[in-house]
């Protein structure tokens, strides 16, 4: 935190003899901060930045990089140069897609996340339509319990939940991790709901009301509509929750085969004392790819619904 | 005319069938629409917590439901000097990486706040270590920290020569600490960064032009403008990141597993790692439940001491 207003500090500590000129100036596009001369917002500006963006991306073309290559280039720094490929190979991928079985993990991924996410959805919307706009008395009560339940993290209730799960005969199947996702879902997007429903205008409900519309009604072609773009934010959200969790997929899973991408690469990947370094990259590479492909054509909703939960 | 309108009006309204009806008829609504998430959170979050809360003072192990045993199993971990090191390690790893997070994604928030070219894609770019699943990024990490063929080694030793061996990153206990308080904040500065930005952005231009005007320094402006403005969601971005930090549970599993010589394990780990592998659920529970304390008082220290502010302007919370 010192390191913050420091920076600011220095980009800016000619103001105090900046012409009254440019303060007017400034006061007319106050972000450009016109005083700053070339130099001085490279150093302060583009060079932290430009670290910040390589240090956070270099873990991913670490891992992309030695997904595909070959065993002899990447225990070797010497001959080769280790920031680069130079007979790129496809072995690590074919061996992780034909010889084990990651197709079948990423289905089991994509197919938990899937019925995860609709299940969240439908228990959200519902319960913030009823929240925020049913106005009974209690409701803030209840959307504060909402709201704690979200602070509650499921590192304390994966014990209890296991054994749940054993009692309820759902242990090792899909089903246990599809029932339990919503536990931190729900929470979340019953939040974020709650404030894309406080965003439309009330007036469109009376109107329908008088127009003689029933509520299921209104939810379902005037308040839903509206709310498109929440439900989007809440569902690419949950999605990639419940890409990544791991903890109950852990506790929860036991056969091989219906293991989640993120623990079977670190259960059934790693073997011995001698890992296998380029499958398990490319494992994470590939696990990482749905993700990242769907974050790049959502990206503004993930900001918002990131920023939106926060606000709320 | 009016007539004949008045009568179809009045013979709809006549119509509607009981299910209508009844779906018109607000507790009914307010009860179905409740039901769903507050049935499904019940059974699967109330319920286990106090079903958690009950096995830490049991003896159940898997295959066999315990019995009541009191305090036995605190007062076992009072004694255990691997409880206590998770509890420090818990603590120390929180208190650090909130710290590391926190002043590096202020400012990045502070950086991106500027007036950048590219500033959309930049802004995409951040958040991606957030998006990737934790599992995977560590695994990253993880061949990043490999003591023979680390790159940051590789770096030091034979590109730049500060070093003359390569750094063991995981073997011994406190670079192994270390190195997943860096992964951590590595992983938290996004999140951090953005919301902060959006904090950021709401603080109106024109509080700091009068401030210019007032001929202030650039410190004075962060400090009685930036700060107090966003101090509100500063303290639920850091509650927040308190929880999941010290709750944290992947990354310390997927790259070291609570080792060399569990010096790296968290609460959360050496929970797992007695109830699941080592079938101990009572005791596994009750380091669960040792945690609790420590979340309520992370979250009242940070809210209150943060958001005292705002609380004490009576600002209406809406």
């Amino acid at each position: 935190m010192t390191d913050a207003p420091a920076t600011v500090a220095r980009t800016t500590e000619v103001v105090a003899a900046a012409t009254p000129e440019v303060q007017a100036k400034s006061s007319l596009a106050p972000e450009m901060m016109s005083w700053d001369s070339k130099a001085r917002r490279m150093v302060t500006l583009y060079l932290p930045l430009t670290c910040f963006v390589v240090i956070l991306l270099f873990p991913f073309y670490w891992m992309a990089i030695t997904a595909f290559k070959p065993n002899a280039e990447m225990y070797d720094y010497s001959t080769y140069n280790p920031f680069w490929i130079s007979s790129p190979t496809l072995e690590h991928i074919y061996k992780l897609l034909f010889e084990t079985a990651y197709p079948r993990w990423l289905w089991t991924t994509m197919l938990v996340a899937i019925c995860a996410t609709f299940l969240s959805l439908f228990c959200s919307v519902l319960a913030a339509y009823a929240i925020q706009r049913l106005r009974f008395r209690g409701s803030q009560y209840v959307g504060l319990a909402i709201y704690l339940a979200y602070l509650v993290p499921p590192s304390i209730l994966f014990i209890p939940l296991a054994i749940m799960v054993f009692q309820l005969g759902l242990f090792d199947s899909p089903f246990a991790l599809i029932l339990t996702y919503p536990t931190f879902l729900i929470p979340f997007c019953t939040w974020l709901l709650i404030g894309y429903f406080k965003s439309i205008p009330y007036e469109l409900e009376e109107c329908a009301l008088i127009d003689g519309a029933t509520r299921v009604q209104i939810l379902t072609q005037i308040t839903l509509p509206l709310a498109v773009p929440g439900l989007i934010s809440a569902g690419i959200f949950s999605f990639t929750l419940s890409w990544n969790e791991f903890i109950y997929a852990l506790a929860f899973i036991q056969s091989s085969e219906s293991k989640t991408v993120p623990v079977a690469i670190l259960t059934e990947l790693v073997s011995g004392d001698v890992y296998q370094w380029g499958a398990l990259m490319a494992g994470s590479l590939l696990g990482s790819l749905p993700v990242a492909i769907f974050y790049s054509f959502f990206v503004d909703y993930y900001v918002s619904s990131l920023t939106g939960a926060v606000k709320e | 005319m009016s007539v004949t309108t008045a009568t179809g009006w009045t013979r709809a309204q006549a119509q509607p069938g009981w299910l209508t009806r009844l779906f018109d008829w607000k507790p009914f609504l307010v009860v179905v629409c409740l039901l769903p998430a507050v049935g499904l959170l019940t059974v699967f979050l109330t319920y286990p917590l106090g079903l958690g809360i009950w096995l830490a003072f049991t003896d159940a192990t898997i295959g066999r439901s315990g019995v009541w045993v009191g305090f036995e199993n605190f007062e076992y971990l009072m004694g255990d000097p691997l409880f206590w090191g998770a509890v420090f390690y818990s603590v120390f790893y929180t208190a650090v990486a909130t710290i590391g997070k926190f002043g590096l994604g202020l400012w990045l928030a502070l950086l991106l706040n500027q007036h950048v070219p590219f500033k959309s894609i930049l802004r995409a770019i951040i958040l991606l270590p957030w998006i990737v699943p934790t599992v995977l990024s560590a695994i990253a990490f993880w061949w990043i920290y490999d003591p023979q063929f680390s790159i940051i080694s590789y770096l030091l030793v034979d590109v730049l020569g500060l070093r003359e061996t390569p750094i063991n990153f995981l073997g011994d206990a406190w670079s192994a600490r270390f190195s997943l308080i860096a992964a951590n904040i590595w992983r938290g500065i996004p999140f951090v960064a953005i919301s902060l930005l959006a904090g950021l952005q709401t603080i109106s231009p024109s509080l700091y032009e009068a401030a210019l005007l007032d001929g202030s320094t650039a410190w004075q402006r962060f400090r009685y403008i930036t700060f107090p403005l966003l101090l509100p969601i500063l303290a639920i971005v850091m509650t927040f990141s308190i929880i999941f930090t010290f709750t944290d549970f992947q990354l310390v599993y997927a790259i070291t597993r609570g080792g060399p010589v569990n010096s790296t394990h968290l609460m959360a780990t050496l929970a797992f790692q007695r109830g699941i592998p080592g079938g101990q659920l009572g005791e596994g529970a009750a380091i669960a439940v040792a945690m609790i304390p420590f979340l309520v008082f992370a979250t009242l220290f940070s809210y209150f001491a943060l958001a005292r502010r705002k609380w004490q302007q009576g600002e209406a919370n809406d």
